[in-house]
């Protein structure tokens, strides 16, 4: 009698919590508020209001005053997505806090754009110098999860002698993947079974994971993404 | 077997409570029946399939958000991240907890991200749409599944691109269509999971020439009809979108897949 309680109970249970684990609170900082117009200068206020000059209200100010160990506003460490690396290890995004990040969406099935992407990928990380080499973290993301296995990534790299530690070949699951090119405004779509089309975009992080520089197209000059990347590092 | 009353009773609750919760999933939503078309934009003119599915029936409102934003305050206008909505997130709310007297409780919520709507979609056991089945769903007027070739139908949605400040209309003022969903032309553009499969850019002269260099594979993507004017509309609106971007006209409404995970979706 008691295990028919027992099953309805866990049934219950089982049934009940649908889906939104996303209520871990984020810690949050003080808020700063400023006059739109600039009245008083860069002044801030703690507590909104108008400003003293021009009495427009005040703007919350995106915060930029960030602690030790705190991600910030624009970081994509504020994604939550767990990927899969070509080593079959389980990695957030976060672990790769502290690197420039070097990052292209690409699958390695592709015929056409994405060898000439991983020759790009290739062409920045030689224009880096040997002592900043261990600053920098080129990572790769596929667009076709399915076919990408970790083995295949696996394989993938050592095809095109990149595998060690400072290349990172990432697969996620669909919707994380579709959520990770939201957020390098990658477009891709599926064309075929085997196909997928998408934008050639290599993005450039900075140490805390916010966008620091885009370059669009194929085999463009680079000279731009490695200027950038030796800035951060720097 | 013997039990007591009082277990039965405790069995029958749990078990109301339990029927009465997956039911208040599909509350509000409608089925499409799952069929094959050809969209605008798809692969070389070859037709999509879309499994069947079920829709809300209204776009979301600026009332259920409310509650939304109460129950995950990281989403409150003034805490949420940059990164998942930029400065017009909720822009004409009054504050985190209103949306204040200008804005009415049934228009549908305007000013959202793609992240945020994603997530109010997964917190009601829900997900965006695809573009494929937004668009599947929205080629439907009163009386046919796919009326794109009337030109009564045609002539409706672009009368709404040229009527002024739809998105504040209640939700339910535009016609019903065949699935019995309302508003999916009319009142806002809304968000689709996939929005960022469209791969035109922004500028028209690329497009013609596909550029190569910008799409890997782009030449396989076309324009099936480019007669389909209002379609075409949609899709290159979607394609200038980015992902945190709130917009006073971009709303969304939740779709799920008929008894199937959510999440494992083709798209």
């Amino acid at each position: 009698m008691k295990k028919i309680l027992h099953a309805g109970l866990i049934c219950f249970l089982a049934i009940h919590p649908i889906g939104c684990n996303t209520k871990n609170s984020t810690k949050t900082t003080a808020e700063k508020y400023q006059c739109p117009m600039h009245c008083e200068g860069d002044k801030t206020y703690d507590k909104p209001g108008t400003c003293g000059v021009c009495k427009m209200d005040l703007q919350l100010l995106a915060l930029n005053s960030k602690k030790e160990g705190e991600i910030s506003d624009m970081s994509i460490y504020n994604l939550p997505s767990k990927w899969t690396n070509q080593n079959n290890g389980e990695i957030q995004l976060k672990s790769l806090k502290g690197d420039v990040l070097v990052m292209v969406m690409i699958y390695t099935s592709c015929q056409t754009a994405c060898p000439r992407l991983v020759a790009d990928m290739r062409g920045i990380e030689e224009q880096i110098p040997e002592d900043k080499k261990d600053q920098v973290t080129l990572v790769f993301v596929s667009i076709d999860p399915e076919t990408d296995t970790p083995q295949r990534l696996k394989e993938f790299a050592q095809e095109n002698q990149m595998d060690s530690e400072k290349w990172v070949f990432l697969r996620g699951s669909e919707a994380d993947t579709r959520e990770f090119s939201a957020v390098l405004a990658v477009n891709y779509k599926k064309i075929s079974p085997m196909d997928f089309s998408h934008s050639n975009i290599i993005s450039v992080f900075d140490q805390e994971g916010e966008l620091a520089y885009q370059q669009e197209g194929l085999g463009v000059n680079n000279k731009e993404t490695v200027s950038k990347i030796m800035e951060l590092v720097n | 077997m013997n039990i007591s009353p009082f277990f039965k009773v405790a069995i029958t609750v749990i078990g109301i409570i339990t029927v009465n919760i997956v039911s208040a999933q599909s509350e509000n939503m409608v089925t499409v029946q799952g069929g094959t078309y050809i969209p605008l934009y798809g692969v070389d003119s070859t037709a999509v399939t879309v499994e069947t599915f079920s829709m809300d029936i209204y776009p979301v409102t600026n009332r259920e958000y409310l509650q939304f934003v109460l129950e995950y305050p990281e989403w409150k206008k003034s805490k949420v991240k940059r990164l998942f909505a930029d400065g017009n997130y909720l822009v004409n709310w009054e504050s985190d907890n209103s949306f204040g007297n200008q804005l009415a409780a049934d228009a549908a919520v305007t000013n959202v991200s793609w992240f945020a709507a994603k997530k109010y979609c997964e917190c009601q056991g829900k997900r965006l749409p695809t573009v494929d089945e937004w668009e599947y769903a929205a080629m439907a007027d009163k009386s046919n599944p796919d009326a794109r070739k009337k030109e009564s139908y045609n002539q409706l949605i672009l009368d709404w691109y040229e009527a002024p400040k739809t998105f504040n209309n209640s939700i339910g003022s535009t016609f019903k269509n065949y699935w019995g969903i309302y508003d999916l032309h009319g009142l806002v553009w809304e968000w689709t999971m996939d929005f960022n499969s469209v791969l035109i850019s922004g500028e028209s002269r690329k497009d013609v020439d596909k550029d190569s260099n910008l799409f890997c594979g782009s030449a396989a993507v076309g324009a099936s009809d480019l007669m389909n004017y209002a379609a075409f509309m949609r899709y290159a609106f979607r394609g200038s979108l980015k992902a945190n971007y709130a917009i006073r006209n971009l709303g969304f409404r939740c779709v799920q897949a008929k008894g199937k995970n959510n999440k494992n979706v083709t798209y």
